[in-house]
C-alpha cells in the first residue's frame, strides 16, 4: 500500500485517503499555441517505467494539492513537495541522484 | 506439424503419447526480416498470423521479452463481447467476436470459445438510460443485443440477488452471442499457426532500442543483437509508452494496474458472464469451476503487476451483495496486469511519426476480446498502409479532437 507524506499538513497518508491527480509539471499551452504543443499539453504523457513526478491531493486531510516523486515500478517514494513550483526542489533531485544515478525525466535531470 | 483431431488422439493413446511434436519452433534469430512485431501476446501473434494468411507475408519475427502470452493475454478475465456504443468500436469488436466463433476450426487448436452470453447490469438510473441507448445503437450497427428486465435476469442467472438494498439490479444489456474463451489457448493457437507458416517467435528476447535512418525504421536492438526489418509493429500493451520512447515519440497513454482473482473450484452455478460496472466487478465461472472475478483499475500510474489491495476489497464487497452465495468462497489466486489506457478509452491502431513503424496499443482494460479483430485490422494496416477498421483509431484523432469516446459511453473505467 502506497503512503505519502503531505508537505502542507505533515500527515503521513495512506493512498485511500489521497486522490491521484496524474502527471506533474505539465507545461500549459492555450490560445495562440501550435496544435502540436496543445495536443502534447492535453494528451501527451511521459508514462515512464521508473521515476515519475505526480500530482496528489490530500483529499481526506487538509485538501491541498502537492507533488510527489515516486517510482512506478517499485512504488518507492523519493519525496513530496509543495505544488507552487515549476520544478522539483534541489534537495529532492539530489536524493533521487543518490538512488537513481543518471536519472532524467522530461526536461529535468 | 501434425493436425490435432480425434484420430490423432486415438493414435497417440495407442503409443503412450510419444508422438506429439513441439507446438511451435524455438529458432535462432535471422539477421533480417521483412516485418518485426514487438510483443508475442495475443494481439502481436494474431497480427503476424493475419499478415501471413491474408497478405502472404511470412518473413516475420515476433519478438517477446518474456514468454509468449505471459503478459495481459494470460492475466485477463477472458470476457468476449461487442456491445459498444460508437460505430468504429462496434465494427472492430464485432469483427473480433465473429472471428472467435470459428477460431478453433481455423487454427486447428481448441480455444474453448463458449458463447454463453454476457449481461452488463444496470444498477442505477444513469446506467438504465446508458444501456438502453447502447442497445438502440447496437441495433443500428447490426450487433445483436437487447435490454432485459430483472425477471429475465433472474431466469438467466438464478444465483443473483436482484433486489439488493444498495445496488438493486434494474435491468441489463444482454448479448447472447458474447461469452468467453481460454486465454492461453488463443495465444498458443496463433503461435502454432505462425510457426507453421515459417515465422520466427523469439522468446526471451528483449527489445532495448529502435534504429532508424532518414526517418524510417531500419531494425531493433535486442538482447540477442541487432535485427533488421523493413516494417515494425509495436504491440506491447502496458509497455507501449516505453517502446514508443525508444522510437522517439510520446503516446497519449497512461499505464495502470488492473486486478483479477479466482476462487476455489465449485460446482456449476452460473452459465453466463455478468459485468457490474457501477461496482466495478465482473464475474464468470470457468470450466474448472472457479469463479473468475475482475476488478477496477488503480488510480495512479504503476508497472507493478499487482495493484492496490483496497480495490480488490471494494470489488468483492460489492459483488457479495449481488451474489450472496460467494461470501464463503475462498480465493485461490490474485494477480494484476498493466493496462494502457487512453483518454477516450479507445485503442490506437496507427502509423507513427517514425516511417514504416506502426503501433497497436491503448486497448486498456478490454484487450482480450479484441485479439482476432485487432490482429486482422492491424495486419491490413501494416500490409496496405490503411484499413477500414482502423481508420478512426489513428494517433491523429487526438490533435483533431475526433475521439471515439467509450469512456462516457460506459460511464466508468472499463
Amino acid at each position: 500500500m502506497l503512503m505519502l507524506n503531505c508537505p502542507y499538513c505533515g500527515m503521513n497518508k495512506d493512498e485511500t485517503e489521497l486522490s491521484a491527480g496524474g502527471e506533474a509539471h505539465i507545461k500549459r499551452f492555450g490560445p495562440g499555441s501550435s496544435d502540436q504543443d496543445f495536443e502534447e499539453y492535453l494528451f501527451g504523457r511521459a508514462n515512464p517505467k521508473g521515476l515519475h513526478f505526480e500530482r496528489w491531493r490530500c483529499s481526506s486531510g487538509c485538501g491541498k494539492w502537492f507533488h510527489a516523486a515516486r517510482c512506478t515500478l517499485t512504488l518507492e517514494v523519493f519525496g513530496t513537495y509543495e505544488a507552487q513550483t515549476l520544478e522539483p526542489p534541489q534537495s529532492i533531485k539530489d536524493l533521487i541522484t543518490v538512488k537513481r544515478p543518471g536519472w532524467s525525466w522530461r526536461a529535468f535531470s | 506439424m501434425k493436425r490435432f483431431s480425434v484420430f490423432a488422439i486415438a493414435r497417440e493413446a495407442m503409443r503412450q503419447h510419444s508422438g506429439w511434436s513441439r507446438t511451435w519452433a524455438n529458432p535462432q534469430p535471422k539477421k533480417s526480416y521483412e516485418v518485426i512485431i514487438i510483443g508475442a501476446g495475443g494481439h502481436g501473434l494474431a497480427t503476424a498470423y493475419y499478415l501471413g494468411k491474408n497478405f502472404g507475408i511470412t518473413n516475420v519475427a515476433v519478438i517477446e521479452k518474456g514468454w509468449l502470452g505471459g503478459g495481459n493475454t494470460g492475466r485477463n478475465t477472458t470476457i468476449i463481447r461487442s456491445n459498444y456504443l460508437q460505430d468504429p468500436s462496434a465494427a472492430i469488436y464485432e469483427k473480433s467476436r465473429s472471428l472467435y466463433e470459428n477460431l478453433s476450426q481455423e487454427l486447428n487448436y481448441n480455444v474453448m470459445f463458449s458463447p454463453r452470453g454476457c449481461m452488463m447490469l444496470a444498477q442505477t438510473q444513469h446506467e438504465m438510460r446508458g444501456y438502453q441507448r447502447t442497445a438502440h445503437a447496437n441495433s443500428l450497427q447490426g450487433v445483436k443485443t437487447e435490454f432485459i428486465g430483472p425477471e429475465r435476469i433472474k431466469q438467466l442467472c438464478p444465483i443473483m440477488n436482484v433486489d439488493g438494498p444498495r445496488y438493486p439490479v434494474l435491468g441489463a444489456l444482454w448479448q447472447s452471442r458474447a461469452g468467453s474463451a481460454r486465454h492461453d489457448a488463443v495465444a498458443w493457437g496463433y503461435a502454432r499457426a505462425c510457426s507453421e507458416m515459417g515465422m520466427h517467435i523469439l522468446q526471451k528476447t528483449e527489445v532495448i532500442g529502435v534504429t532508424q535512418e532518414a526517418g524510417n525504421v531500419t531494425g531493433v536492438e535486442t538482447s540477442r543483437g541487432h535485427i533488421e526489418c523493413k516494417k515494425l509493429g509495436m504491440v506491447v500493451a502496458g509497455h507501449a509508452s516505453v517502446v514508443a520512447e525508444m522510437a522517439g515519440f510520446h503516446l497519449p497513454i497512461e499505464s495502470v494496474p488492473l486486478q483479477a482473482l479466482v476462487s476455489e473450484p465449485i460446482k456449476p452455478c452460473m452459465d453466463v458472464v455478468v459485468m457490474a460496472n457501477t461496482v466495478h466487478g465482473y464475474m464468470s465461472q470457468s470450466d474448472k469451476g472457479e469463479m473468475v472475478i475482475g476488478g477496477g483499475t488503480d488510480g495512479y500510474n504503476a508497472y507493478t503487476q499487482r495493484g492496490s489491495f483496497h480495490h480488490l476489497e471494494e470489488t468483492v464487497r460489492a459483488l457479495i451483495e449481488t451474489f450472496p452465495m460467494i461470501s464463503r468462497l475462498k480465493m485461490l489466486r490474485h494477480w494484476g496486469g498493466i493496462v494502457d489506457v487512453t483518454g477516450d478509452r479507445s485503442p490506437i491502431l496507427s502509423k507513427t511519426p517514425l516511417g514504416q513503424t506502426f503501433i497497436n496499443c491503448g486497448w486498456g482494460t478490454g484487450g482480450f476480446k479484441a485479439i482476432p479483430g485487432s490482429g486482422w485490422a492491424f495486419a491490413e494496416l501494416m500490409a496496405k498502409g490503411e484499413s477500414p477498421l482502423t481508420a478512426e483509431f489513428g494517433l491523429d484523432r487526438f490533435s483533431a479532437g475526433r475521439f471515439v469516446d467509450e469512456s462516457v459511453a460506459a460511464g466508468v473505467a472499463h
